[in-house]
């Protein structure tokens, strides 16, 4: 996984509570055995007029050119700010790796749904929770400021608008430490390998149903 | 001290524990289906790493996976194509139980994992799939998982999580005629909104749940997601124990002795305290219809579409008329003026045997509306769908003009061809109504199979009771 230290992008603003995972990803594109390429299609329903299937051009799809991230100020942004409750509906990790191909490195929200959260973190995406007010007022700044950049900072746990102004966040320390220092939650689990091995054997014994 | 349930399971699975809490959780059950895990299976390929336990591994094809001609094999190269890959990835790691494409026992993973006995109280049970909620039913700990966590599971049996806080949702009182277990779930989650459950574990308990069969558990528990929470638990009681008994990977003789022994400690102590109660009046509930494109977004049958206009919070009611366009519907219109074109009932929610019995009864001896192109019913497993056959309902549903088709996930969410047109509306026994879930620009509403039976008998939503 790709470490998260400091990032200092452009904003792209997505107006919209309860964005769920189909909305992110729709379904005809999880078809894919693989974990990259999902990036033309982020957001397909909304960013091209057509319907989406997967393998076609998209360079000769039409484009919706009312949806926020077809407009030319955002091009090329790596932060989404957003409402309520993103990532709701399904636990395929699809919609993450959608939003990390296209570009985004961090998520800011009022809130998520749990199980895209924790997806946002196996992936290298930071997932970002500020208050409503706060939210209200990066919405404000960012339509008001062509170019809108905001530094996220994670071992600071800080957003730093332009203005200089800093809006502090909360990450767990768990999950801080395996970012900042691109872990792999597996090789990480594995040195506790003696520990689960003596758990089994001993739930083996008092629950063998368990293990027929 | 007096324990809730869930922390009960959460303190029997924590293998090690973080400074901050985060602990090391183990994993007694992994459900596996072809969509989330070719992957994770590639990634622990890679990394050149083995299986932890295999034996804890039920697998299924559930979700791409076609619901007719099955002779023809699966057409879509893509779809195949993942099928393929599950195939072979299970030929070579192993598994417990694997129910390929085609198995008489093949279905929807939720469906497939209760009555093959291979979710078991006091489990935790994970799998790529949210709906995983379903299993708490069976005061099993289960929930959803991403493929990074189905690779880490594969790899270590363990997964790393925060412990949850705890929720309870008591539902007292007694159901009215025409009221099922997914009007309970319905009316929650329209009572406590769709993140209402984020960051909680549900526990469901009242009178209400007491009198209800592990379907109707199970159809509770499957839309807890929908709340906001990752899992839903039910206690154990004889209901629980009387399902599980001779269920082919539920233990036998004197271990299942020993197992229901263990079992019955499985409920919240009396004095338990949770970190919120919910409560709901079983009598005040209604038949539910969704009408917008998000389950809270729900209103009794015998009521009126919300107006907008009377919603002061400005992102709600932005929301609100968006979903109402989105839907092609007017505010203050009768639910029960509203016209379907396709009836879908199936889906992990409810698709067993039970649902399809009461569907059938509502169907009996009557003829689908003219108005309506399509009438489907998939049952949730090939078990299912035999049962069902032994019963005679089959040939109720296609004397009524419904299709009797193969198991799966079907139009639930349209990755196979079972699917919505652009506009095409449907009264949906399924649990999400987001916006091209059952195909780009189909209209889904979230109803019972009672319900959806009936709307399709008469073209549009009606009083259930009068049917009964
Ligand atoms: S039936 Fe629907 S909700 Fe259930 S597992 Fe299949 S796709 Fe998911």
């Amino acid at each position: 996984m790709e470490k998260f230290v400091r990032l200092d992008g452009l904003v792209a603003p997505l107006d919209r509570a309860n964005v769920d995972t189909d909305a992110i990803i729709p379904k005809q594109f999880l078809k894919s055995i693989k974990r990259s390429g999902f990036g033309p299609n982020l957001f397909d329903e909304w960013r091209y007029l057509d319907v989406g299937e997967p393998g076609q051009d998209v360079s000769q799809r039409p484009l919706n050119p009312d949806f926020v991230l077809n407009q030319e100020r955002y091009r090329g942004a790596q932060i989404l700010l957003t409402r309520k409750n993103f990532g709701c509906g399904s636990s395929r990790e699809h919609a993450p790796w959608a939003l990390l191909d296209f570009g985004f490195r961090a998520v800011i929200a009022e809130s998520f749904a749990d199980i895209f959260f924790n997806n946002c973190f196996k992936n290298g995406i930071l997932p970002i929770v500020l208050s409503a007010g706060e939210i209200d007022r990066l919405f404000w700044l960012v339509e008001a400021t062509p170019g809108c950049r905001l530094i996220v900072d994670l071992e600071r746990q800080r957003v730093i608008r332009t203005d200089g102004e800093t809006l502090p966040f909360v990450v767990d320390a768990f999950r801080r430490e395996c970012l900042l220092n691109g872990w792999d939650d597996i090789g990480l689990t594995l040195r506790h390998a003696d520990l689960i091995r003596a758990f089994e054997d001993r739930r083996r014994s008092e629950q063998p149903w368990l293990f027929a | 001290m007096p324990q809730t349930l869930y922390e009960k399971l959460w303190q029997d699975h924590v293998v090690h524990q973080e400074a901050d809490g985060t602990a090391l959780i183990y994993i007694d059950r992994h459900l596996v289906h072809e969509v989330t895990s070719p992957q994770a299976f590639e990634g622990l390929k890679l990394a050149g790493r083995k299986p932890w336990r295999v034996s804890s591994i039920v697998a299924t094809a559930d979700h791409n996976t076609p619901t007719d001609h099955w002779d023809r094999g699966i057409e879509d190269p893509v779809s195949r194509l993942q099928v393929e890959t599950l195939d072979a990835n299970i030929r070579e790691v192993g598994a417990l139980a694997y129910f390929p494409f085609r198995d008489p026992r093949q279905g929807i993973v939720h469906v497939v994992g209760p009555e093959s006995g291979a979710t078991l109280p006091g489990m935790t049970v994970v799998c790529g799939d949210s709906h995983t909620s379903t299993h708490g039913a069976f005061a099993c700990m289960a929930h959803g998982i991403g493929t990074s966590e189905v690779e880490h599971v594969l790899a270590t049996q363990c997964l790393l999580q925060k412990r949850s806080k705890t929720m309870l949702v008591r539902v007292e009182g007694v159901l009215g005629k025409g009221v099922t277990a997914k009007d309970v779930a319905l009316a929650i989650i329209g009572r406590i909104g769709t993140a209402g459950g984020t960051g909680y574990a549900i526990e469901f308990g009242g009178s209400v749940l007491r009198a209800l069969s592990m379907e109707g558990r199970m159809t509770i528990c499957n839309m807890a997601i929908e709340a906001g929470a990752r899992l839903g638990l039910v206690a154990v009681d004889e209901v629980t124990i009387d399902y599980l008994r001779g269920r082919p990977l539920a233990p036998k003789g004197h271990l299942w002795e020993q197992a229901v022994a263990a079992w019955r400690q499985l409920h919240s102590d009396a004095d338990a305290s949770f970190d919120r109660v919910v409560d709901i009046s079983g009598d005040e509930i209604r038949p539910q219809v969704t009408w917008g494109t998000s389950p809270e977004m729900v209103v009794p049958v015998d009521s009126c579409v919300p107006d907008p206009s009377s919603e002061p919070d400005p992102v709600k009611r932005e929301g609100m008329e968006r979903a109402l366009r989105y839907m092609g519907l007017r505010a203050r219109q009768p639910i029960r003026e509203i016209r379907l074109d396709k009836i879908f009932i199936g889906s992990c929610t409810n698709s067993r045997i039970e649902d399809l019995r009461a569907a059938a009864a509502v169907v009996q001896g009557r003829k689908v509306a003219d108005g309506i192109r399509l009438a489907l019913v998939v049952p949730g497993s090939g078990l299912v769908k035999r049962q069902a056959e032994d019963e005679g309902l089959d040939r109720v549903f296609r004397a009524a003009g419904f299709e009797w088709r193969e198991p799966g996930c079907s139009m639930c969410l349209a990755m196979n061809a079972d699917r919505l047109q652009p506009g095409e509306r449907c009264a949906s026994t399924s649990n999400r109504n987001f916006e091209g879930r059952q195909g780009t620009g189909g209209r889904t509403h979230l109803v019972s199979p009672e319900m959806a039976a009936a709307a399709a008998i008469a073209g549009h939503f009606c009083d259930v009771d009068e049917w009964q």
